[in-house]
């Protein structure tokens, strides 16, 4: 088995780049954009650009997206954007859902637990006023209600490729 | 025997007093009766039917009968494959009702739910603290789930004071987590007790992610709700949408045709591969073992791409109507799937080869987090981790439909062990593959429509689809003018979580993302 793993690994190569006839165009493309994406962390952040996720009552399909972004093939970490575990460790917080009223104090908290300068970014059509939730009895209709936010990712959910590039429109603004 | 007859002999030879049964559709039938004997008549079901409780919900009659509630508790006659309901109604002045949980645990989440959404108040039921709306920020007296609901706004909420359930000596330590975790995942808050390393009681405090969901279905247009339901858990978009659109058919008598039957079956099998790869990967990566956890992010990957071209949505939302499918599949698209089943067949198989050739990896999930058979039947747990504790409940078997005719297995293990649950990804990920080769084939033989049109109608029925992670269930009512008067769901995840915390008992702390993966449940679908 193992033989056959390290076959496959000299075989594949490095499947980011070098994945499937029709991922091909794919690969390019995040490649062109992630690089331009690091060059902004580099020029704006010394090093690396590190955020913190929260989960304010998202369906998950956002967190699927965001993770899918870590993923081999868009490999978000090799252009300088790391998810952490802690907001203490984080540049920016990235806000999923449409804030239940039961995530609220636990969202003003992780904001407060951020050294500054921070950035709030929110993720999916929820995060923005709630979305398919606004009228809710349970929700707060939206991030930019409790926490100020500096920038939207649209969708629902919004692909990977979507927000490894609009987050290089929001590098850019900043 | 028909379940008609069954359930009234059930019930004709113990001697329960007035009975009226009724059969809206043929494979529900509505068992009314008087108060006093409705745990009466529960519990002899329970017992006779071998079933826990399915559903335990209370609807606000205002429209018919203002100042009535009807409750409903539901079971399932594998035998006569069909539901049962049993109905007692309740007035406003007098809401109170036994307590059902006392003799049947499976109702105990479910009266905790039913107190904080409508008041009623389950009589004899030890544990009434509130799931969803927390104390913290919800103030007393006031139940969403009314027809003559207020908005509290801005009163004061009840303030803290959810008892967690201690446990107290000498090196006990106790270990909060959450409600915000450090990884990319729905918040809940876990709660851990431990002597040395080992879990000696974990209590899980969920409802996060309430959104209020079944009170905003009210009123709405059901072709409308639809939306909604693709919003409920991200990861069951489509599950969750046939279910309830299954529920609306059935009020309004459509036979979907044939070929929008079959596309339902193709996009729920889609959907449940991408998402076993993704617990596969998740398995692997709780376990530190890398490889095959990217490996399987890619299968993953590459089944989302192929949602992405046949219906132009990564998570399969958009396609589901009320009366079929909104669209159709033609043949290049079908050339599509068989290219991409051919590798996603080969890469599964891969993934399996390393996951189980790997003697570590084998020895950190066999015999951890076991959900014992006797505890999973009291806790009434359904779908993937009932299956892998030994309990063969597929709702694809019990009611077939156009499953039928198609030729699958039903997956079962025995230990209910992480690795169990493993084994049953695995094995379902195969039969989803030959599943959809065999949806492919039959899609030629059924050409035409693929959806229909109905006129509006009103009524109460009960969609059900076992989606992934286990049934998904909706019990609808619409009016006379087509519009939602009550919703109820049920996600696999409302019972599975408590499975999670007797599983990790004995098990240690770092264990515990483990054990958690391998159930993989749904926040937002338990929390709603």
């Amino acid at each position: 088995m193992s033989y056959r793993i390290l076959k496959n690994s000299i075989k594949k190569g490095r499947v980011t780049v070098k994945f499937d006839p029709a991922d091909i165009s794919l690969s390019v493309e995040i490649e062109k954009i992630g690089g331009d994406l690091k060059k902004m962390i580099h020029a704006k952040f010394g090093r690396s650009f590190h955020m913190r996720e929260v989960d304010t009552a998202s369906c998950g399909a956002c967190e699927s997206e965001i993770i899918a972004c870590s993923n081999p093939l868009y490999d978000i970490q090799r252009f300088g954007i790391d998810f952490v575990a802690s907001p203490r460790h984080a540049d920016a917080l990235l806000v999923t859902g449409p804030v239940s009223k039961n995530m609220e104090l636990a969202l003003k908290k992780t904001y407060e637990a951020m050294p500054d300068p921070k950035f709030v970014i929110t993720l999916g059509d929820c995060a923005k006023g709630g979305g398919l939730f606004k009228n809710s009895y349970y929700t707060c209709g939206g991030v930019e209600n409790i926490i100020p936010v500096n920038f939207h990712i649209p969708g629902c959910p919004p692909n990977p490729l979507m927000i490894i590039k609009t987050l290089l429109f929001f590098l850019q603004k900043e | 025997m028909n379940a008609f007859d069954h359930i009234k002999n059930i019930l004709v030879s113990e001697n329960i007093g007035t009975i009226n049964l009724s059969t809206p559709h043929w494979d529900e039938l509505y068992v009314t009766v008087a108060g006093n004997d409705f745990v009466k008549t529960c519990k002899l079901l329970h017992k006779r039917l071998d079933s826990a409780v399915m559903m335990f919900f209370a609807e606000d009659l205002c429209a018919a009968a203002p100042g009535v509630f009807a409750i409903y508790c539901c079971f399932l006659s594998i035998q006569t494959h069909s539901w049962v309901f049993v109905r007692q109604d309740v007035v406003q002045d007098d809401l109170k009702i036994d307590s059902l949980a006392k003799d049947v645990y499976s109702a105990s989440l479910f009266e905790r739910e039913m107190s904080e959404m409508f008041g009623i108040m389950p009589v004899g039921n030890p544990d009434l603290r509130r799931l969803k709306l927390h104390n913290e920020v919800w103030p007393e007296g006031y139940y969403p789930l009314r027809k003559d609901f207020i908005d509290p706004h801005g009163r004061p909420a009840v303030g803290s004071g959810y008892r967690f359930k201690r446990v107290e000596g000498e090196g006990i330590f106790e270990v909060p987590v959450g409600p915000v975790h450090a990884g990319i995942i729905g918040p809940g808050h876990f709660r851990f007790s431990t002597a040395g390393e080992p879990i000696i009681n974990l209590e899980l405090r969920l409802g996060w992610t309430h959104r209020g969901i079944e009170k905003l279905l009210e009123g709405k247009e059901a072709r409308e709700a639809v939306k909604i339901f693709e919003c409920i858990s991200g990861d069951t978009a489509f599950g969750y949408s046939a279910a309830f659109c299954q529920s609306v058919e059935k009020i309004l008598a459509i036979d979907i045709p044939a070929r929008a039957q079959m596309l339902r079956v193709l996009f729920l099998e889609l959907e449940r591969l991408y998402n076993h790869a993704n617990d596969m990967g998740g398995i692997a990566t709780d376990v530190g073992f890398s490889f095959p956890a990217n490996f399987a992010s890619l299968i993953k990957e590459s089944i989302l791409k192929l949602n992405e071209a046949l219906s132009s949505s990564r998570y399969l939302k958009g396609i589901n109507t009320v009366g079929g499918v909104k669209q159709d599949i033609d043949e290049d698209k079908i050339n599509i799937i068989r290219a991409s089943l051919l590798k996603i067949k080969k890469d599964f198989s891969e993934l399996e080869e390393m996951l189980f050739s790997s003697i570590s990896f084998m020895d950190r999930v066999d015999s951890t987090g076991i959900l014992r058979v006797k505890t999973a039947r009291d806790l009434g747990i359904t779908g993937l981790a009932a299956r892998a504790s030994g309990i063969a409940l597929d709702m694809r078997k019990v009611f077939p439909g156009v499953y039928g005719s198609l030729s699958f297995n039903a997956a079962k293990e025995h230990s209910g062990d992480v690795a169990s649950r493993l084994k049953v990804r695995c094995h379902e990920a195969k039969e989803s593959i030959a599943l959809i080769e065999q949806c492919l084939e039959r899609l030629n033989a059924c050409a035409g429509h693929v959806n229909v049109a109905a006129q509006k109608r009103g009524g109460v029925a009960l969609g059900c689809v076992e989606a992934w992670r286990g049934p998904v269930l909706v019990w609808t009512r619409l009016n006379a003018e087509g519009k939602i008067g009550r919703c109820k769901i049920v996600d696999p995840s409302f019972h599975n979580w408590e499975a999670l915390s007797y599983a990790v008992l004995g098990n240690i702390i770092p264990d515990f993302p483990l054990c958690n993966k391998s159930f993989d449940l749904s926040y937002p679908g338990n929390d709603l």
